[in-house]
């Protein structure tokens, strides 16, 4: 069975050790997904699998026939922009840029929690609903490192996208 | 990463069978397994992808709930029954990782996962749970991440994980698969090893065997805690981490349930502390006879005797919290 990508499929023939970043970037040609430090520390990586966030240098790609995955490519186009790409143009939630793709997946997944209404281990009740706060969007960021430091423009930007849904 | 023949389990036998070959590893979410054979540190000859195996979903047993292998860090945390009547479960898995790599790591795998030493990872040093009978480079050497209880004199490695931490406190059981078909029931407990002069074994799996869940006994009720410090606010392993279930009652503690991460080569339970508190008035002088217990028998190697003081803190501050008492 084929993996599809961005709603296309791919045939998985591949040597097994083939993580799903290399064959994202180097089989599928979506090069949007970026490898910071092939280890899940960094979450450069991270793109939508089934709808959840993951690391995608810490899975196999033949481990995921009949999956659905979705990067950064899927997300939005330079002429239509996720609302939360225009949200990181717009409050400079960047500088290198490379870690920005994993950010903005993360992001939409992360609103997606929200909505699901998963608690994280800063939420005053585990039991309760969460609340959207920076301390919140702090912690269930933190799987996405920025070594240029843009982390509060990020913050902003995600807040902004993340009220504006609410 | 060395070369490795895939293979998908097809039925729980199946894995069984699979496993039972010298050189075979079971992958669920891979997050630990795949980053340790990236390094070369784990150099399996054949991967048995489990993922397809029907372990997954939470569902009542008894009073209590079952807990399928396969079922996610994050879907367990999020789970309304785990979050209203095991909120020291959810918040210790929720003190662990991130929500990409929660999204991956499994109940069963995260059971497995291997310890964070720096000289198991570092292929140039000694380690005898990597390379048995090479020696240990922890002992003398870097150590603040190390054990202070139940270590020996061939390993120093602590089990880094928190959920199972929890699970411990919650005295729950992890439900086995043999390769012989039958099932067997370890005490979570039970499951971690100590080192010993065999640190490459970290707990009681046979070759052949397959995780296929963890039996939560029924809610605890009382005031659940899980207190972990650590060198940054998220993301981070534990120094020190407490579960804690205390129940008080007419101003006593009725019952205490402890466990700890961070201190050994697996989550420490000590029984004697918890009989010691049960039944008394809580007070700080008997928060202290508590810490003395715990770690009567503690020993740092250096850079990390600081753990002992610590673990002391962190243990009173969770008392005080479970009891009403200001921190």
């Amino acid at each position: 069975m084929p993996i599809t990508i961005n709603g296309a499929e791919y045939e998985l023939d591949v040597d097994p050790r083939t993580s799903l970043l290399d064959f994202l970037r180097r089989d599928a040609g979506l090069t949007g997904t970026k490898k910071g430090c092939d280890h899940g520390q960094c979450g450069a990586c991270t793109v939508l699998l089934n709808g959840q966030r993951i690391n995608s240098c810490l899975t196999l790609a033949v481990m995921h026939d009949g999956d659905s995955v979705t990067t950064i490519e899927g997300l939005g186009t330079p002429d239509a922009p996720h609302p939360l790409q225009a949200a990181f143009v717009r409050h400079d939630g960047y500088q290198c840029g490379y870690c920005t793709p994993g950010q903005i997946c993360s992001a939409k997944a992360m609103l997606d929690e929200i909505a699901a209404g998963w608690t994280s281990f800063v939420s005053d009740d585990v039991a309760g609903t969460p609340k959207l706060s920076e301390e919140e969007i702090r912690e269930r960021m933190s799987g996405n490192l920025c070594r240029c430091g843009a982390y509060s423009n990020i913050v902003a930007a995600i807040s902004e996208v993340a009220e504006a849904q609410a | 990463m060395k070369p490795f023949d895939y293979q998908r389990a097809h039925g729980l036998d199946d894995a069984g069978q699979l496993l039972v070959a010298d050189g075979a590893k079971p992958i669920a979410g891979g997050t630990n397994l795949l980053d340790l054979m990236k390094l070369e540190v784990e150099t399996p000859t054949a991967l048995v992808d489990v993922n397809r195996l029907p372990l997954g979903g939470i569902t009542a047993h008894g009073e209590g709930l079952y807990i399928g292998a396969l079922v996610s860090n994050c879907a367990c945390a999020a789970d309304p029954r785990i979050r209203s009547d095991y909120p020291v479960l959810a918040r210790a898995i929720l003190a662990g990782a991130t929500f990409q790599l929660r999204n991956k790591a499994t109940t069963g795998g995260n059971l497995c996962q291997r310890t964070r030493c720096y000289y198991f990872y570092d292929l140039s040093q000694t380690c005898n749970k990597r390379a048995p009978g090479t020696g240990c480079a922890a002992i003398g050497g870097f150590n603040r991440i190390h054990a202070i209880l139940g270590a020996s004199d061939t390993c120093i490695a602590t089990y880094p994980g928190d959920m199972a931490v929890a699970l411990s406190a919650l005295d729950a059981t992890v439900e086995i698969h043999d390769v012989k078909g039958d099932k067997r029931l370890v005490p979570v407990r039970d499951f971690h090893r100590l080192p010993g002069d065999t640190p490459e074994r970290d707990n009681v799996l046979e070759p052949g065997d397959v995780i296929t869940g963890v039996v939560l006994p029924a809610p605890a009720g009382g005031t659940q805690l899980y207190r972990k410090v650590r060198d940054r606010a998220s993301y981070a392993f534990a120094l020190v981490s407490v579960a804690a279930v205390i129940h008080v009652e007419d101003g006593k503690i009725a019952k205490a349930r402890l466990a700890f991460g961070g201190l050994a080569h697996k989550p420490w339970h000590d029984a004697r502390v918890e009989a010691l508190l049960e039944g008394e008035a809580p007070s700080d002088a008997l928060f202290d006879q508590a810490a003395a217990l715990l770690l009567d028998e503690a020993r740092g190697q250096g850079s990390n005797d600081f753990k002992i003081p610590l673990t002391r803190r962190t243990l009173k501050a969770v008392l005080r919290e479970a009891t009403g008492g200001t921190l």
